[in-house]
């Protein structure tokens, strides 16, 4: 077949990116080859036009052993440990195929991870789904979740947070983001940089099929109404071959034998070897007779752009392929000697002795399109003046119980129930609480990690959106006492192509960066998911942030559930009373714009290194971070957690009890202190010029606001957990 | 006292397994699937997992490994077997162990902590045990206990029932049975009850920090009986 201009749009291409091909090769390429650079040069793996603006990320710090650029990323958390983690989106194939998409949208990540030396220990996800009233969301809900669980539970490594949204932008468009976090001794890290010529290239793990060809160009294109026939290029995961492939990678890891590891992913043997040799600033050399296939005739262009599961691409030293050969054997899997690397700085590839490719390297990755997209910046709203008769009519009470059934808010005990999130047996906080929390196996060590996202703040104002998710993922850590120390992102947006999406993508970033930065909370790793777009309406901005922090001591983990009657309670940080864009405003009001609320960095990390302070010296009872629903949520989420009551005291602030309750001002903590403490904890917030407010009293089981009647904890329980609960078996 | 923990390809348990025989004194090995003779052990445990993936019936590839036979010979002989969740399906489907292993009542993956009664205690694994009510972790697809009614007459005529689902205070009711097993049914022995099988976790209850400790007194209870 003759490639010509229609094709090369039949394959994602623009034709300014095709002439440019043409122009570099001097030559019209072959169908392969157009197939190559059509998956190299697609925005997946690519990032044309996203690169510009992720280098103003703060991507280094004192414990960041690999930033950006690698398969995940690698901080320091003392002694010869390192965590590996990254993000990653599945969102385009879990749409079409939930199951098929989440599983191996979990499966890729742990490859991600595992292709590094690391021993997965962790996973989490963020998960954000249509109106429950689309009459497409409850399957989507439930093939995702039983996606991400039928992948990890299988794989034996544990789902110990995550996130669950609904909002009506996600309609034709919902998002899987999947994380990994993997334990590696800092020493014995493996990359995928090629070193040396004439190293054998080796093929592990499942055959290819024909499943996923072009599951990256999928990945970057919008929706219409024929989604449907893409399901052929959803990939089909097997968790049970990934098993074999972790333990065989490890185990043929545990010595020098390899050279560069890479884990063939998006765009699949093409992306992986191509990047490898870049890396390496080498050539490769491909025999496709010799790639093990699950199907017969396959042709060179379909197994350069299969992206069948579970397969990885190593260059081995001379000399060790007997021995790792049988490493493979012992477990199952398929091994393939199936190229070289070579000094020519091209990838060459070979069929029935013919060549079939031949381009240079540098084609293909540095001189990848870079678009400077335009963008439109987004104008800060006006605030709302929220009329006050309106909000007195209003019982508190009332109002507390139909946020805590709010879907965004309820409790998500159906999701987190299906994955295993104890297997390995370090999991020393489960689902539900403010981070995930892991002991490193056999220390004193407990690494806590958590994931945000904000698309509301996010959609009210990009810059301040973006500061605030890294600012709450950073409160979610230090709520269970861990120290903050790296995070990756997961960066879903509309269609760069438009200027508003576009200008939402620059804002968040720039917002991210600023928070980061300040924060000393650098990015290592992370993805960008564009063109979630249906038939022309783009998503909610909705970067999705994994933090990572290290708890030194796991003994001195701090969790949200209340612990005694008669502790105190306290709200550190200042309550302004910001309701726009909160909760209440949104649901209650039914008043959707305004700003999200302020972000002050330095109150921010000043507060939570506070916090932090307290934890160290063994102060605090129980701690959660106050976000969506303000104050009063908070509280009650602690009650219900702790099976205790809570009697407020009176207030003393000049803003109206609806503002102080349920405003979303950032940068506060709800913690709780037994009374002999309390002389110490005041003297410690004072010294750091930490503001406070004196809130309540743990009682039995009643929750006691002023005059209003009395709540019992069991209502405010059934409240929280009824609703996903109900919605599902509908 | 020696334990040997077998490991069948996607079995991932047996890693949990191992650190809490240890801890609490055993001895333990691990064998590998393809191995065709066990050494020389006081008892053998069957992990949890995906064996073989789990993708015809579960455990049904893995009872016919080729370790198995040694197992089923050792067990014959009178020799204590422990199977976990996804080892237990595997006795089952080697027919060390009646009745079978369905899928979940609501057909979804249950993860969560559970509370069982010790239905019968005279025996190896639970004679002397500090508690009667032990808190657990559950975390299977497929743990719904089923078996005709003649085995069921059997099975509780040989007072075959190990562990039942209850609540806290022991009682034992349909509300609280998390998979939809026979008359809450957790795990069972075989008649000689040197074989058992059940669904609940106890290696990964084994610190006060992992959502408690119940599973330390299974494994300090065995070995002071093995002793």
């Amino acid at each position: 077949m003759k490639v010509n201009e229609k094709i090369a749009i039949e394959h994602g291409l623009k034709k300014e990116e095709f002439d440019k091909i043409n122009k570099l090769l001097k030559r019209l390429p072959n169908i392969t080859e157009l197939g190559i650079f059509s998956a190299m040069w697609n925005e997946h793996c690519s990032y044309k036009s996203s690169r510009l603006h992720l280098k103003k990320m703060h991507t280094k710090g004192k414990r960041v052993i690999q930033g950006p650029g690698e398969n995940a990323g690698v901080i320091d958390i003392d002694d010869e440990d390192a965590i590996v983690f990254k993000i990653e989106s599945h969102n385009h194939p879990s749409f079409i195929e939930p199951y098929q998409g989440a599983a191996t949208g979990v499966g890729g990540i742990m490859r991600d991870v595992f292709t590094m030396g690391a021993r997965p220990i962790a996973n989490i996800n963020s998960i954000h789904f249509g109106s429950p009233q689309h009459k497409k969301t409850k399957n989507l809900l439930r093939g995702v979740v039983h996606g991400i669980g039928g992948y990890g539970n299988c794989i034996g490594v544990p789902t110990i947070a995550g996130q669950t949204c609904f909002d009506e932008s996600y309609n034709g468009n919902i998002l899987v983001n999947a994380m990994t976090l993997g334990l590696v001794n800092k020493n014995k890290i493996f990359y995928s940089k090629a070193a040396g010529i004439g190293k054998p290239v080796i093929y592990v793990g499942s055959k290819t099929g024909r499943d996923g060809i072009h599951g990256a160009s999928m990945a970057s294109a919008i929706f219409d109404e024929k989604i449907e026939e893409k399901k052929p290029t959803v990939q089909v995961g097997d968790p049970f071959t990934e098993k074999l492939l972790l333990e065989a990678c490890l185990e043929l890891m545990s010595d020098k034998s390899i050279i560069s590891i890479q884990d063939m992913g998006a765009a699949g043997l093409t992306s992986s070897s191509v990047e490898m040799a870049s890396k390496g600033k080498l050539g490769i050399e491909l025999n496709l007779n010799k790639v093990p296939c699950r199907e017969e005739k396959m042709t060179p262009y379909e197994i350069m752009l299969s992206e069948s599961q579970e397969r990885m691409l190593i260059v081995l030293e001379n000399g060790k392929e007997e021995k790792a050969k049988k490493i493979f054997d012992k477990w199952n899997l398929d091994f393939a000697i199936i190229g070289k690397t070579t000094d020519s700085k091209k990838i060459e590839i070979f069929y029935d002795e013919k060549k079939v490719v031949d381009i240079p390297i540098n084609f293909l990755a540095e001189n990848a399109p870079i678009y400077d997209r335009k963008w439109k910046k987004t104008k800060l709203p006006q605030k709302i003046k929220f009329n006050v008769d309106d909000v007195k009519k209003l019982k508190i009470t009332e109002v507390l119980k139909k946020i805590l059934a709010n879907p965004n808010i309820s409790d998500k005990e159906w999701v987190w129930q299906q994955y295993d999130h104890t297997v390995m047996g370090d999991t020393i906080q489960k689902p539900g609480g403010d981070s995930g929390v892991v002991r490193v196996h056999g220390t004193n060590k407990a690494v806590a990690t958590s994931v945000d996202s904000s698309a509301m703040y996010c959609c009210a104002h990009p810059l301040t959106g973006g500061k605030q998710i890294v600012c709450e993922n950073w409160r979610n850590l230090i709520s269970v006492g861990a120290k903050p120390i790296a995070i990756t992102n997961c960066l879903n947006f509309g269609n760069p192509e438009k200027e508003i999406n576009m200008g939402e993508f620059v804002e968040c970033v720039q917002g991210i960066a600023e928070a980061s930065k300040y924060l000393d909370y650098p990015v290592v790793s992370g993805n960008v998911s564009f063109y979630n777009e249906t038939k022309d309406k783009g998503i909610k901005p909705t970067p999705s942030i994994g933090g990572v922090g290290l708890i030194k001591n796991y003994k001195k983990m701090v969790t949200m559930d209340l612990k005694e009657v008669n502790n105190l309670v306290i709200v550190v940080g200042k309550t302004e009373g910001h309701l726009d864009q909160s909760i209440f405003a949104r649901n209650i009001l039914s008043e959707k714009n305004g700003p999200p609320p302020e972000i002050n960095l330095f109150n921010e990390k000043n507060n939570g290194e506070t916090i932090l302070k307290l934890i160290e010296e063994g102060l605090i009872e129980s701690a959660h971070d106050v976000s969506l629903g303000g104050i009063i949520t908070a509280l009650t989420k602690m009650c219900i957690r702790g099976k205790k009551g809570i009697k407020l005291n009176k207030l003393k602030t000049l803003i109206n009890k609806f503002q102080y309750f349920f405003a979303e001002d950032q940068g506060r903590y709800i913690i709780e202190i037994n009374k002999n403490n309390i002389k110490k904890v005041k003297e410690i917030l004072n010294n750091n010029s930490v503001h406070y407010d004196e809130l309540a009293i743990v009682i039995e089981k009643d929750i006691i606001i002023d005059k209003e009647p009395i709540l019992t904890i069991d209502e405010l329980m059934i409240a929280n957990k009824k609703w996903l609960k109900e919605y599902m078996v509908q | 006292m020696k334990s040997s923990v077998i490991i069948f390809p996607g079995s991932n348990c047996d890693r949990d397994m191992d650190v809490a025989l240890k801890k609490f004194g055993f001895n333990n090995q691990m064998i590998w699937h393809n191995d065709l003779e066990l050494p020389k052990s006081d008892l053998i445990v069957l992990p949890g997992g995906f064996a073989y993936g789990d993708y015809l019936r579960c455990g049904s590839i893995a009872a016919k490994s080729k370790i198995i036979k040694s197992v089923i010979s050792f067990a014959n002989s009178g020799g204590l077997v422990v199977g976990i969740c996804n080892g237990f399906q595997i006795l089952i489907e080697a027919s060390l162990l009646p009745g079978a292993l369905l899928r979940n009542k609501y057909l979804e993956f249950i993860c969560k902590n559970v509370f069982i009664k010790i239905n019968n205690s005279e025996n190896k694994y639970f004679k002397n045990i500090k508690k009667n009510i032990l808190k657990l972790h559950i975390a299977h697809n497929e743990g719904n206990y089923f078996c005709s009614a003649d085995e069921l007459k059997s099975i509780e005529d040989n007072n075959q029932i190990a562990v039942n689902y209850c609540n806290k205070n022991g009682d034992i009711s349909e509300e609280i049975n998390p998979n939809g097993s026979i008359d809450n049914i957790a795990g069972i022995f075989n008649k000689n009850k040197n074989i058992l099988g059940m669904m609940p976790h106890p290696e990964r209850m084994i610190d006060s920090c992992l959502s408690g400790g119940d599973g330390s007194l299974f494994f300090e209870n065995l070995l002071k009986n093995l002793k």
